[in-house]
């Protein structure tokens, strides 16, 4: 599938680009990059609501429910063999082995005797929403590609809460929150937005409530090449840092005002930027090769501001040391590579590598089919880092498809483990999901059951496929 | 100096190839390929680079290398039954991406047999994964018709064509909308007008001459739809929505020999039974679940199982992904099936199913499963030993024969791991590590 991507020589590129590469439809104006201003300046310092759009997120009613003879992974390394989990009121109520008391009266209590519980699949890099399906070109609306820097944008202004997508990365999947960044054509792509996945009628209604914004950036190939086509900087790496750093010098000027109470004009890609620097707004980098990924650290130090995740890296492995040290995040993909000059030297072992030096570890998707296997994607890279001889187990493996990423979102407070008193997003899997053959059989979300392979009325359906052929079908 | 040494290498390759082993492989969980279930205890022997015997109780002939799989599972090699192996290094990079040609004034005429580089990393890193054999389709013209695609092995030589001209490959639906002018009705009449014109060509050859600059097609093009018509070639259709599905089978009255094979077919579930009466094999990338297109919006994982059961011949393959590197998906990707098959309301395939449809069913589909495809006797000595179930995650060869070599398995990302299996230089710096 081709997801916004234009052009032959992408489209050859196909599914590679999803997304993370795709450049979305040339022409159109120039976009001020500074975003609104208004006609008068203010005589007094800035006071913006800092959340225009808020969740109206609300957890769905669920019943009181109890997995037991289940084995568990805790999602932050734990594992429990016949093990039991109680859900209450929204929330992880008690985990822990066979005698775990499970209350009486009105309590949905399942036998997990051969399956497995897991918290749910959190993806860190998903374009659900702002690429959806149809990939139609009246639905490219992933990259604001009309100038290299739009940190004024916001994803969530493009999220169409009716994709396909989000059904299918729920029920094949088990993904219960994920963040839909802006597309890499950009060094500077715009926010991000971190949602649960429920189906709503509204962007809001899918927020997740307190998640931090991301600032989606970009390295390398895709913005250099974007704007070199159309004649413009940056059309080299060295012009992509140089674009970066002007951008981050007025930020901090911008920042060192508003510090000092001094009045600004209100401009809605300076306000993005000094959210980064202040520790508010997290920074999300699609970012390939090592050396450039070593750049983009000493970028950050120079205008003081952190890193929380390099995307896609598929050449972690080569710094692994150095994203411990930094305390920075790798969101990579099991095997992904050689659909462009950046990702030539992806190895398999990577996500095994990057972990055991111990650097935060993240499988991602960047991809509305990948999303829905992120398990098997996990499942291929733990194999291969054992083949390695690194002993890795199952349970470990687990912290780079929920715990982590939720870390690296800012969430792990709130969702990504199973501890008692956090959200209840957890997945109900029919045999080991580092298997081929297991599925999720049911999914909750703050303990509401949002899909059960058992039951067809718990399938969600979006408008667009409602009076379609295979309207509600298993997918 | 290194590049010297690769051309010796090279030329080495070229005049002295690894001769075939005569082998047995003896105590394997034995899977032929052709949808029979593993056997337990399994021998293959393989002679002059052609299996021989393979199944319980065969005798192994004297002096011939032994190989003792330990109950490890022993199958075919995969055949990948719709890739681009062979054709692209990095897509992104033009001068090494020989997918299409669309500024070519050629189209059915185009032949990928030169393209095919089997120096590149892709097909070493594709057998490491246990696929050895590909049917290699090109992408796209100028033209309606995409070219010749060919049947290759991936073996460690310079000759990676098995059957040369394999394939005829066209797109209709949207693709094949935007070839021939905009609309299905051009893309049919254009279709129709250029068979009938290499028909015309067939029969009065001079008749292109007297056409001149209003020729539909080429004479290079005409040659090779001439083939297409006359059944010699098989015509790959990619075709997805249902009708389409309907209206391409129609072909056949019109064109009684075409040897159809439908590539993609999303919808095919809908129409399954129209495409079991017309008995024309089917490829599918059996994951696509999304409505991509609104030639797609039937989409489901459930596709495949449901063809089968009406009766199809379903191959699996691994396509709108990644076709030049990624062909080690196909084990998980058939893998999925069976875990399908276990859901509720769900199809998927058993695992012996599973396993035909990525071994003998492309075989068949492109018309050679008498010679690749499964372990059956007479066919070539491509085999695998895995280190576990080859449908599960992660498993991999750890022995591979290609027509009864044994084949290197160490690739580029190899190297690469092994060089920074610790990421800190040492005493010199990691370009003197190897």
């Amino acid at each position: 599938m081709i997801r916004g991507v234009k052009g032959s020589l992408l489209a050859a590129v196909s599914l590679a680009f999803a997304g993370c590469a795709a450049t979305g439809t040339s022409g159109g104006g120039e976009a001020n990059s500074a975003g609104d201003k208004p006609a008068a300046t203010a005589d007094k310092p800035v006071k913006f609501n800092k959340d225009p759009y808020p969740s109206t997120y609300k957890p769905y009613a669920g019943r009181v429910t109890a997995v037991r003879n289940v084995t568990i992974f805790d999602g932050e390394g734990g594992r429990i063999d016949n093990g039991t989990i109680l859900l209450v009121n929204g929330k992880v109520e008690r985990v822990g082995g066979p005698d775990t008391p499970i209350p009486v009266g009105d309590v949905a209590v399942f036998d997990g005797t051969g399956k497995f519980v897991t918290p749910g699949v959190i993806d860190i890099h998903s374009h659900l929403g702002d690429y959806p399906s149809p990939s139609v070109d009246a639905h490219d609306d992933g990259n604001e590609a009309t100038s290299p820097t739009t940190p004024e944008v916001w994803t969530e202004h493009s999220v169409w809460p009716q994709d396909p997508g989000f059904s299918r990365a729920l029920a094949n999947g088990g993904v219960t929150s994920l963040q839909i960044l802006p597309g890499s054509a950009n060094l500077m792509g715009g926010r991000s937005v971190t949602l649960k996945n429920v189906p709503s009628r509204t962007v809001q209604g899918m927020k997740f409530p307190g998640a931090p914004y991301g600032l989606k950036m970009a390295c390398g190939e895709n913005p250099k090449r974007v704007y070199g086509a159309k004649g413009r900087m940056p059309s080299t790496r060295m012009g992509n840092f140089a674009v970066n750093r002007a951008t981050w010098a007025k930020a901090a000027a911008y920042k060192k005002k508003m510090d000092d109470g001094k009045a600004v004009d209100r401009d809605l890609a300076m306000e993005t930027l000094a959210g980064v620097l202040s520790g508010e707004i997290l920074v999300h980098n699609h970012c390939y090769r090592a050396d450039e990924m070593a750049l983009v650290i000493d970028m950050s130090k120079e205008f003081g501001y952190k890193v929380s995740t390099f995307h896609h890296a598929v050449e972690a492995y080569k710094i692994a040391d150095l994203l411990k040290a930094e305390g920075i995040c790798g969101a990579l993909w099991a095997d992904w590579w050689g659909f462009k000059m950046e990702a030539y030297d992806s190895v398999p072992e990577n996500v095994a590598l990057t972990y055991k030096a111990g650097a935060c570890t993240i499988v991602h998707s960047d991809d509305a089919n990948q999303i829905q296997r992120l398990n098997q994607e996990a499942a291929k890279a733990l194999k291969a880092g054992r083949r390695m001889g690194m002993q890795i187990s199952d349970e470990q493996a687990w912290t780079w498809l929920s715990y982590n990423p939720a870390k690296a979102l800012g969430i792990g407070d709130k969702t990504g483990s199973l501890k008692p008193g956090k959200m209840a997003d957890v997945v109900l899997w029919n045999g080991n999901p580092f298997s081929a053959y297991t599925r999720p059989e049911k999914v909750w979300i703050d303990g509401a059951l949002m899909f059960d392979a058992m039951d067809p009325k718990r399938r969600p359906v979006s408008d667009f496929e409602l009076g379609q052929p295979g309207e509600g079908d298993v997918k | 100096m290194m590049r010297a040494l690769l051309l010796s290498v090279a030329a080495l390759a070229v005049t002295a190839p690894i001769a075939a082993q005569d082998i047995a492989i003896t105590n394997a969980k034995l899977v032929i390929g052709d949808g029979s279930a593993p056997i337990e205890g399994g021998t293959v022997v393989v002679r002059g680079g052609k299996v021989v015997a393979a199944g319980a109780g065969v005798a192994v002939p004297a002096g011939i290398e032994r190989v003792d799989a330990k109950g490890r599972w022993v199958t075919p090699g995969i055949v990948a039954a719709f890739s681009r192996v062979g054709l692209v290094e990095v897509d992104a990079v033009s001068g090494t991406n020989d997918r299409s040609a669309g500024r070519s004034r050629f189209s059915a005429g185009l032949d990928i047999a030169p393209a095919l580089n089997p120096m590149g990393s892709p097909v070493a890193v594709n057998r490491a994964a246990g696929v050895t054999r590909a049917i290699v389709a090109p992408g796209s013209s100028s033209n309606l018709f995409a070219g010749q695609g060919a049947v290759v092995d991936l073996a460690d030589d310079m000759d990676m064509v098995t059957r040369p001209r394999a394939l005829q490959f066209v797109a209709f639906g949207e693709a094949g909308s935007a070839k021939a002018g905009g609309s299905r009705a051009a893309t049919f009449l254009l279709f129709r007008e250029q068979l009938l014109a290499a028909r015309s060509y067939a029969r009065n050859p001079a008749a292109l001459a007297e056409w001149g600059n209003d020729a539909m097609i080429q004479r290079a093009d005409a040659d090779a739809l001439v083939r297409v018509i006359d059944g010699t070639t098989p015509l790959f259709v990619r075709v997805d929505r249902a009708v389409d599905i309907v209206n391409v089978i129609k072909l056949k009255g019109e064109f009684p020999a075409l040897k159809l094979v439908l590539v993609g077919v999303t919808e095919g579930w809908l129409v399954a039974r129209d495409i079991a009466a017309a008995k024309v094999p089917v490829l599918v990338s059996p994951l696509t679940d999304l409505p991509s297109s609104f030639e797609q919006l039937g989409a489901t994982q459930s596709n495949a199982g449901r063809l089968k059961a009406a009766g199809v011949d379903v191959s699996v393959g691994v396509f709108d992904d990644d076709d030049a590197h990624k062909m080690g998906y196909t084990t998980q990707y058939a893998g999925n099936l069976v875990g399908l098959a276990r859901l509720p309301g769900a199809s998927g395939l058993s695992w012996d199913q599973a396993f035909a449809a990525i071994s003998s069913a492309p075989a068949r589909a492109v018309g050679m499963d008498a010679s690749i495809g499964s372990l059956r006797a007479g066919r070539v000595g491509d085999v695998v030993i895995w280190d576990d179930d080859p449908l599960e995650l992660g498993s991999r060869p750890t022995m591979v024969w290609i027509d009864g070599k044994r084949q290197s398995l160490t690739t580029r990302q190899d190297r690469l791991r092994d060089r920074y299996a610790t990421p800190q230089e040492g005493a010199l710096p990691k370009a003197y590590d190897r």
